[in-house]
């Protein structure tokens, strides 16, 4: 479970996040929204230790992380960054490069390893690419296999920057549910995302920041009831019940 | 998968097949020809006099000094390739090897005929010419292309004071013209054990981060997520490619292209796991520079090329084809 206690952090001068204190459930899909520049890129920054907080700390399991080296840490969080660079190396290598906080020295892979790797492979719908190039494949299919990267390090917590930017409409849902799949496994599922209807109905807590604060929290019933996201996006939210009885939420702008 | 492994396994053996012919083809030809079985004679022990002092005291220490060069070189542009994440990075294109120069020559200008301090200074020009470029990579952000820019400018500033330096201290023992082109001609072997053993270390601890240089090129926050200390890894691989260079420019001069055009070469050949690339990028390495060492012997006889030009007539047009060929100029 991780804990992030009263974090200010930011870029040069100026406090991207300002005091901002919050507690992650496992079993749970959280997803931080907010317009941009908000601040929730750099918590999610600090949350993954890219990012050393000027104030304040990242606790998990009630265990201050600050002293932790790169190898323990990435045991208990595992991250999928925003933008990540197409090497040309196999699909299959990348994937056990997840690994790599497991393996003693000479860096040789378990039978146990690959296993894991495989395991993370199939889940995220990538085993039948493992022999191809990274280069070779399209943007949603890297995306996959970055995530399915991060699943082999077989973290209790895992952290999702912006995970469905440049995806189309199909890959996107198909994250999003796959996102709520990991977190019914009991995996702490912590994601920034853009677009307001899918973090909507993918999340179980939604937590809204604006200029380096948080504004709310709740369930996406609950913080639609409130009214923080119209406040904060300058936007009129909408709640629809579907013929299927899905709850769906739309945006809309006052002209 | 095994399949693979067996395949660049096949190159590597090949790869050390052809250094060794080369090493021994080296040995034969000079002034005088000797024949292979005269120099394996020798090696073992017997063969006449004459062909004994040829052997021991000029060509083998010439050869030994190709194969440490050309290592070192390789294996060094290995590592800055990979820690720059920049495909035209080479040594001498950003300064490495002049700065390494620099080193050299100061310290043979204020510290003559001191043997063992002439690497260590070279190599203290390579780790000062390394730290600049990358903490300007750092800081500033810049494209590749900016970055070999910036590394041409401080090559060229360095080169400069190479060329102050050795006038304003004539005795400096290198030679300077010889020096900047880069030469083997005349090393002891006196001159060529401490940078030999330097090589061999660092060529050793390269291999032995070989895996955590494959997760740097995933890019910082990759590797970082993964529980890579990149910033330790990063320094400590820039302290190993000083070393290489260090020891290769402190006996052998501003040897250019080795460190740019080998890895290139042994990727198309192995591939981009660097426990291979390192390996073959070494065998590689020894064999350009030996080659490049005996046909600058053989070609204008009874003159002799200094094997730097050699290596820069087949690297400035190769590294023009990177220029334009490779999409090194934009950030991928």
């Amino acid at each position: 479970m991780m804990e992030l206690n009263h974090i200010t952090a930011g870029y040069g001068t100026k406090d991207v996040v300002k005091n901002v204190s919050l507690c992650f459930e496992s079993g749970k899909v959280t997803v931080l929204v907010g317009p941009n520049g908000c601040g929730k890129s750099t918590l999610l920054r600090v949350a993954a230790r890219l990012l050393e907080p000027r104030q304040g700390n990242v606790v998990i399991d009630g265990a201050d992380t600050a002293g932790w080296s790169n190898r323990e840490f990435a045991k208990k969080v595992a991250l999928l960054p925003q933008v990540r660079p197409v090497p040309e190396i196999g699909v299959g290598s990348l994937v056990l490069h997840g690994r790599f906080p497991y393996l003693g020295y000479p860096r040789r892979y378990s039978t146990e390893d690959r296993k894991i790797a495989e395991k993370a492979m199939r889940q995220t719908g990538v085993l039948e690419l493992s022999e191809l190039s990274v280069s070779q494949l399209s943007g949603g299919q890297r995306q996959k296999v970055y995530l399915a990267m991060a699943m082999a390090q077989d973290t209790p917590i895992l952290l999702l920057d912006e995970p469905t930017t440049y995806l189309d409409i199909n890959h996107q849902l198909e994250l999003a549910h796959l996102a709520k799949k990991l977190a019914q496994r009991g995996k702490e599922v912590i994601m920034v995302l853009h677009d307001l209807n899918l973090a909507l109905g993918c999340a179980d807590t939604i937590v809204v920041m604006n200029q380096g604060q948080l504004m709310g929290m709740g369930s996406p019933q609950q913080v639609y009831e409130s009214k923080v996201l119209d406040r904060v996006f300058g936007v009129i939210s909408h709640c629809v019940t579907l013929d299927n009885g899905q709850v769906q939420y739309l945006f809309t702008r006052e002209c | 998968m095994e399949n693979m492994r067996q395949h660049k396994t096949g190159i590597l053996c090949g790869l050390l097949l052809l250094t060794i012919a080369a090493a021994l083809l080296s040995m034969s030809f000079g002034s005088t020809y000797l024949p292979i079985s005269e120099i394996l004679k020798v090696l073992t022990g017997g063969g006449s006099g004459s062909s004994y002092n040829i052997i021991m005291y000029a060509r083998l220490p010439r050869m030994l000094a190709a194969l440490v060069c050309g290592c070192a070189l390789a294996v060094g542009g290995v590592i800055i390739q990979g820690v720059l994440g920049n495909p035209l990075a080479g040594p001498n294109i950003i300064g490495v090897n002049s700065g390494a120069g620099l080193g050299a020559i100061l310290c043979s200008a204020f510290l003559p005929a001191s043997m063992i301090a002439v690497p260590i200074a070279a190599f203290f020009g390579a780790l000062g010419a390394c730290t600049l470029v990358y903490t300007l990579a750092r800081k500033t952000g810049a494209s590749r292309m900016t970055l070999i820019l910036a590394g041409v400018a401080i090559s060229s500033i360095l080169s400069a004071a190479i060329d102050g330096v050795s006038i304003l201290f004539p005795e400096a023992a290198l030679g300077a013209n010889a020096f900047m082109v880069g030469r083997l001609a005349g090393v002891t072997t006196k001159a060529l054990s401490v940078p030999a053993v330097l090589t061999i270390l660092a060529t050793v601890a390269a291999l032995a981060l070989s895996y955590e240089l494959d997760l740097l090129t995933l890019g910082d926050e990759v590797a970082q997520s993964v529980g890579l200390s990149t910033k330790l890894t990063r320094g400590f691989l820039l302290i190993l490619a000083a070393i290489l260079c260090g020891a290769a420019v402190s006996f052998a001069g501003l040897v250019g292209f080795v460190g740019l055009m080998v890895p290139h070469a042994a990727r198309f050949l192995v591939g981009n796991q660097h426990k291979y690339l390192i390996l073959a990028s070494m065998l590689m390495g020894a064999l350009l520079v030996t080659v490049c060492d005996l046909l600058g012997r053989v070609l204008f006889t009874p003159y002799e090329l200094p094997v730097g030009i050699l290596l820069s007539v087949l690297g400035g047009p190769f590294f023009l084809w990177l220029l334009f060929h490779q999409r090194g100029g934009r950030r991928p």
